[in-house]
């Protein structure tokens, strides 16, 4: 049904259905979303530059603030490019370490998600259940690098904490009962009328679309497309590990809850396997304080999906130039397009959808010339 | 003690505002709602709007972008109206505070009552913080 006029409808940048800053304009006719206007910049801090202004070292605390919830993701990232300046080989227990950290991230950054995503749908239960479970990952990284959030464990040439056999324990006794529970979370989401109702159908992302907008992580993959950076280019030990692609063809929100969910199973198979063939030895090589002129990359597979950190060094101990590619920003465009024809009631779940984290990604500044 | 008084002691309901923080406090901060440390069971209600809260939580640094829109937030409350700065960014402007887009602290554009140090602060330092602040209103 046509109504011929459009009203305009502010969403943000506090809004109860966003925890960060960040500000879109609708345009409705009727109940239906027309037309969407991103504006981003709200949780622009100005951090490439700050890079340039400090060392590397600085910088790895920096680049571990860029993100609270995937910080590890972008020091493995910061790490790698560093590291690749000088083409810094970090022992085999390092790069392990560092795995397992990254897929406990992804554990409690998928398990916090499905709970939002739940949240937006109503289902408050499911919610409260996945936080509940999620203290378990946050009290495993904590007892490994003495941090709940920020977890401080990577350096350039190693990481800073090792894993014993107590640990590796624990890790092993608190995943099964997290297997147990998701498993069972799986089940009630694949089942529950409510939530299906909510997610089935909603927010298409065809795979022709998710490709030509660039679209990354487990959105593509909810949207029937292989692929990983696990896989595709493998980084730390991942071509060691065996483990699945998963995806799922339903293109809507609901695939993407199951393709993370199923993630985090995919995860845990992941630790499992690392913890019984992580080879004994040094944790951390001597790094170079100062990097000759050369350029280098990261590229990580965030819990969002990929990261890439590039920098490029002249000689002295602070980068030349730096830069973050954040998953949100190759999400943006493709949620901005799953938006248009969506009911405003929808919206919140859309947005939530593709698990956006607005301080990954804001790198510029608007300025209202006075 | 007034009635008002009372229910404020009670029950203080809060907004929840991040400025350009990194979530690390943001997540922190849910946390304490959910079934762990769960803040609701003594009347601490997460609020959707300004219109219904007495609490400003902040968290992160100000940065320019969204300074003139925290101080909107804070004008839409209701008196008496009360400011905590959750973080080590929100308290100082930490990590990122001299970058060429940040301020610095929540208290360069607002009055706060409780400061909350931590990067990012534990769930239980930020109920401690609240407890802190019901104690000033006593007061």
């Amino acid at each position: 049904m046509r109504y011929g006029t459009t009203i305009k409808v502010p969403f943000g940048p506090q809004h109860p259905a966003l925890k960060e800053p960040e500000y879109f304009l609708f345009e409705v006719e009727g109940d239906f979303v027309v037309n969407v206007k991103p504006r981003i910049g709200y949780v622009h801090r100005g951090l490439e530059k700050a890079f340039e202004n400090n060392t590397y070292m600085h910088g790895l605390y920096l680049a571990e603030r860029i993100c609270g919830i995937c910080s590890h993701a972008h020091t493995v990232a910061f790490t790698q490019a560093v590291e690749g300046l000088v083409s810094l080989e970090i022992p085999q227990r390092a790069q392990y370490i560092r795995l397992i950290m990254a897929e406990l991230e992804r554990l409690h950054s998928h398990s916090l998600w499905v709970g939002i995503v739940a949240h937006e749908a109503g289902f408050d239960t499911m919610f409260m259940y996945l936080w509940r479970d999620r203290e378990m990952i946050m009290d495993l990284m904590e007892e490994i690098s003495g941090n709940r959030v920020l977890h401080a464990i990577n350096t350039i040439g190693g990481v800073r904490r090792d894993i014993n056999d107590e640990q590796a324990n624990k890790i092993r006794k608190y995943l099964d009962k997290f297997e147990e529970n998701i498993k069972n979370y799986i089940k009630i989401l694949e089942t529950e009328n409510t939530f299906l109702k909510r997610t089935v159908g909603v927010g298409i992302l065809k795979p022709s679309d998710a490709i030509a907008l660039c679209a990354v992580g487990p959105t593509l993959r909810a949207s029937g497309i292989k692929n990983d950076v696990r896989k595709d280019d493998p980084y730390l030990v991942y071509d060691e590990i065996p483990f699945e692609v998963i995806t799922h063809d339903g293109c809507d929100v609901f695939a993407r809850t199951i393709v993370r969910c199923e993630e985090m199973l995919e995860s845990i198979k992941i630790i499992r396997y690392a913890l019984d063939h992580m080879p004994k030895g040094e944790l951390k090589v001597k790094a170079p304080r100062t990097f000759p002129p050369n350029e280098s990359i990261g590229r990580v597979e965030a819990p969002r999906g990929e990261l890439i950190h590039y920098t490029k060094s002249n000689g002295t101990s602070k980068p030349e130039r730096y830069k973050v590619r954040s998953p949100t920003l190759g999400n943006l465009a493709s949620v901005c397009k799953t938006l248009i024809g969506a009911h405003i009631a929808d919206i919140p779940i859309i947005l939530a959808g593709i698990d956006p984290c607005f301080s990954c990604m804001d790198r510029i500044l608007i300025k209202k010339r006075s | 003690m007034s009635i008002k008084k009372w229910a404020r002691i009670r029950s203080p309901w809060l907004i929840h505002f991040n400025t350009g923080g990194c979530n690390g406090c943001d997540i922190e901060f849910v946390a304490a709602i959910t079934p762990r440390y769960d803040v609701e069971r003594f009347g601490i209600l997460l609020k959707g709007t300004p219109r219904q809260a007495d609490i400003l939580a902040v968290t992160g640094p100000i940065t320019m972008q969204v300074a003139h829109r925290v101080l909107r937030v804070y004008k839409q409350m209701p008196e008496p109206k009360f400011v905590v700065a959750i973080g080590t960014c929100a308290t100082s402007g930490g990590a990122f505070k001299d970058c060429y887009s940040v301020y610095g602290g929540v208290d360069t554009i607002l009055p706060v009552d409780v400061y909350i140090p931590g990067c990012p602060p534990k769930p239980e330092a930020i109920i401690n913080g609240i407890i802190k602040l019901i104690e000033k209103i006593k007061r």
